[in-house]
């Protein structure tokens, strides 16, 4: 009986100085970057709510994030060259290094053990141990006969531990095989139109589209016959139409691919494209609100979300694709930066960096269904990404 | 921190405006246009050009990259954008003055605004 008792008291008193979080899966986990205070907000969408704030991740006025592909771990890339890996369940920071002076993005490779990360200063990629942050291999941007480092933008994760990516001066896409980390193997294709400006693989890991932005047309690699090279789609798909300024340049990452449909922005036009995926050739244009940022697919396919650039950007709006018709047009607040879709696309969660808000809507029925504040919001990176190709 | 971030700007406002009435730079101008002005810097500017100014996808805009540069051109590059790059033209968003009184503010240095 004292033994009973003793045991139960010790583990009482192990408990209290111990608190264990409570057990859970990181599957409804998620964050989203406060772009003015370079913190993060971690969110869970099962009971929409914020459940952590975590400081000191450097300059996020431009953030992307990848997530481990056990969900637990999300890898933020910040404007400052910050890699920073978070631990979403303890809320805290597990690893950080500054890998370099101005960054844009990164990938986590197919095993989850590389993290490529894309640099404008100094132009290239580098690679890190997923575990660790440690240092695997620099690949520098050199072209123009190794003279000048261009800004790489638009990387993806491709099946076979590679990835890909566009240099933004040089115009080239290049292809990296990083089976061997610390050896990685770049193919490069060259002259494949004038600034491509970002880049998205499709879901299948299959096809690696880079918009461009120096001239009205796409830049296709079938990954499956990297061989055939790169070839361009849709090419002046702005013929005889004025191109109008652009205020903010799309992002292609999470583009919608739906069925047999790509849906892509016609840049300096308020239009998204059409294309039928399996000879990416134009279907159809869609007149939208104002130029297009993002494009994302509902779950399921039916219906794209769209947002729009300055001045624009305080709408958003739905399009059903079998109709082609613009079924919603919603006002989230001032400055919508992004949109993210739950997994199973029962809620997407919209921020607003004006009004410091980020809203929760039933998809079908457009309800609001709970709005959190959120200092300056950009993007909203939910841990499903960690299953997905190209996220 | 956002309300030292606030200080600091507002500090910083004041500061500038005080030098802007004192030289013959652009004059500020009211409230809350002036604000409207910072944050279409911070943040419109900044998608391209960094929200610290150290550059992006664009050049970086810090005051040791302006130094020597003329303002008035400056300011025509705002308003008129520069043609063959992404750079776009603000006219229709900016008055003279407001593009003049923004290349001001970059060659003091923006604040940070975290």
């Amino acid at each position: 009986m004292l033994a009973r008792v003793l045991m139960a008291s010790l583990a009482l008193a192990l408990a209290a100085c111990a608190p264990a979080p409570p057990l859970r899966g990181t599957g409804d986990l998620g964050l989203v970057i406060e772009r003015a205070t370079g913190q993060v907000t971690l969110i869970e969408t099962t009971g929409r709510s914020a459940y952590a704030t975590v400081k000191g991740l450097g300059d996020l006025s431009h953030a992307s994030v990848v997530y481990s592909r056990d969900g637990r771990y999300a890898y933020v890339f910040g404007r400052d060259g910050g890699l920073t890996k978070l631990d979403m369940l303890r809320a805290r920071i597990a690893a950080r290094v500054v890998q370099a002076g101005n960054s844009i993005g990164g990938a986590i490779s197919q095993d989850g053990r590389v993290i490529a990360v894309a640099n404008y200063v100094p132009g290239g990629v580098r690679l890190f141990d997923a575990d660790t942050l440690a240092p695997l291999a620099d690949i520098p941007a050199r072209f123009d006969g190794g003279a000048r480092r261009a800004k790489v933008v638009g990387i993806a994760d491709a099946p076979g531990e590679r990835f890909v990516f566009s240099l933004f001066e040089a115009g080239e896409i290049w292809l990296v095989d990083a089976k061997d980390p610390r050896h990685p193997r770049v193919t490069r294709f060259e002259g494949v139109g004038r600034e491509p400006y970002d880049g998205l693989i499709t879901p299948d890991g299959r096809y690696y589209v880079a918009g461009l932005f120096g001239e009205d047309g796409l830049a296709l690699l079938d990954l499956w016959h990297p061989e055939a090279g790169v070839r361009r789609i849709l090419d002046r798909y702005g013929r005889g139409e004025q191109r109008l300024p652009v205020y903010k340049m799309p992002h292609l990452r999470g583009w919608a691919v739906a069925g047999d449909l790509a849906v892509l922005p016609a840049v300096g036009h308020h239009e998204v494209l059409l294309v039928d995926k399996r000879d990416w050739t134009e279907v159809a244009r869609i007149a939208v609100h104002g130029q297009p940022v993002f494009a994302i697919a509902q779950p399921g396919g039916r219906r794209v979300w769209v947002n729009f650039a300055f001045p624009d950007n305080d709408t958003v709006q739905v399009i059903d694709l079998p109709s082609r018709r613009i079924v919603a047009t919603l006002k989230p607040g001032r400055a919508v930066l992004h949109m993210e879709f739950t997994p199973r696309g029962d809620q997407v969660w919209i921020s607003a960096r004006d009004d410091n808000t980020v809203s929760v809507y039933d998809p079908e029925s457009f309800a609001l269904l709970a709005r959190l504040k959120v200092d300056h919001p950009s993007g909203i990176f939910l841990s499903a990404r960690a299953f997905a190709t190209g996220f | 921190m956002k309300q030292t971030a606030c200080a600091v700007l507002a500090a910083w406002l004041a500061a500038l405006a005080s030098v802007a009435s004192a030289g013959d730079d652009a004059p500020a101008p009211p409230e809350p246009r002036r604000s409207q002005l910072v944050n279409m810097l911070l943040e419109d500017c900044g998608s391209c050009h960094g929200m610290t100014m150290k550059g992006g996808l664009g050049p970086p805009l810090l005051p040791g990259s302006l130094a020597g540069r003329d303002s008035g051109a400056l300011s025509r590059v705002i308003l008129d954008g520069r043609p063959g790059t992404p750079m776009p033209p603000w006219r229709p968003f900016l008055s003279p003055e407001e593009a003049r009184w923004m290349i001001d503010l970059l060659k003091k240095g923006v604040p940070h605004a975290r």
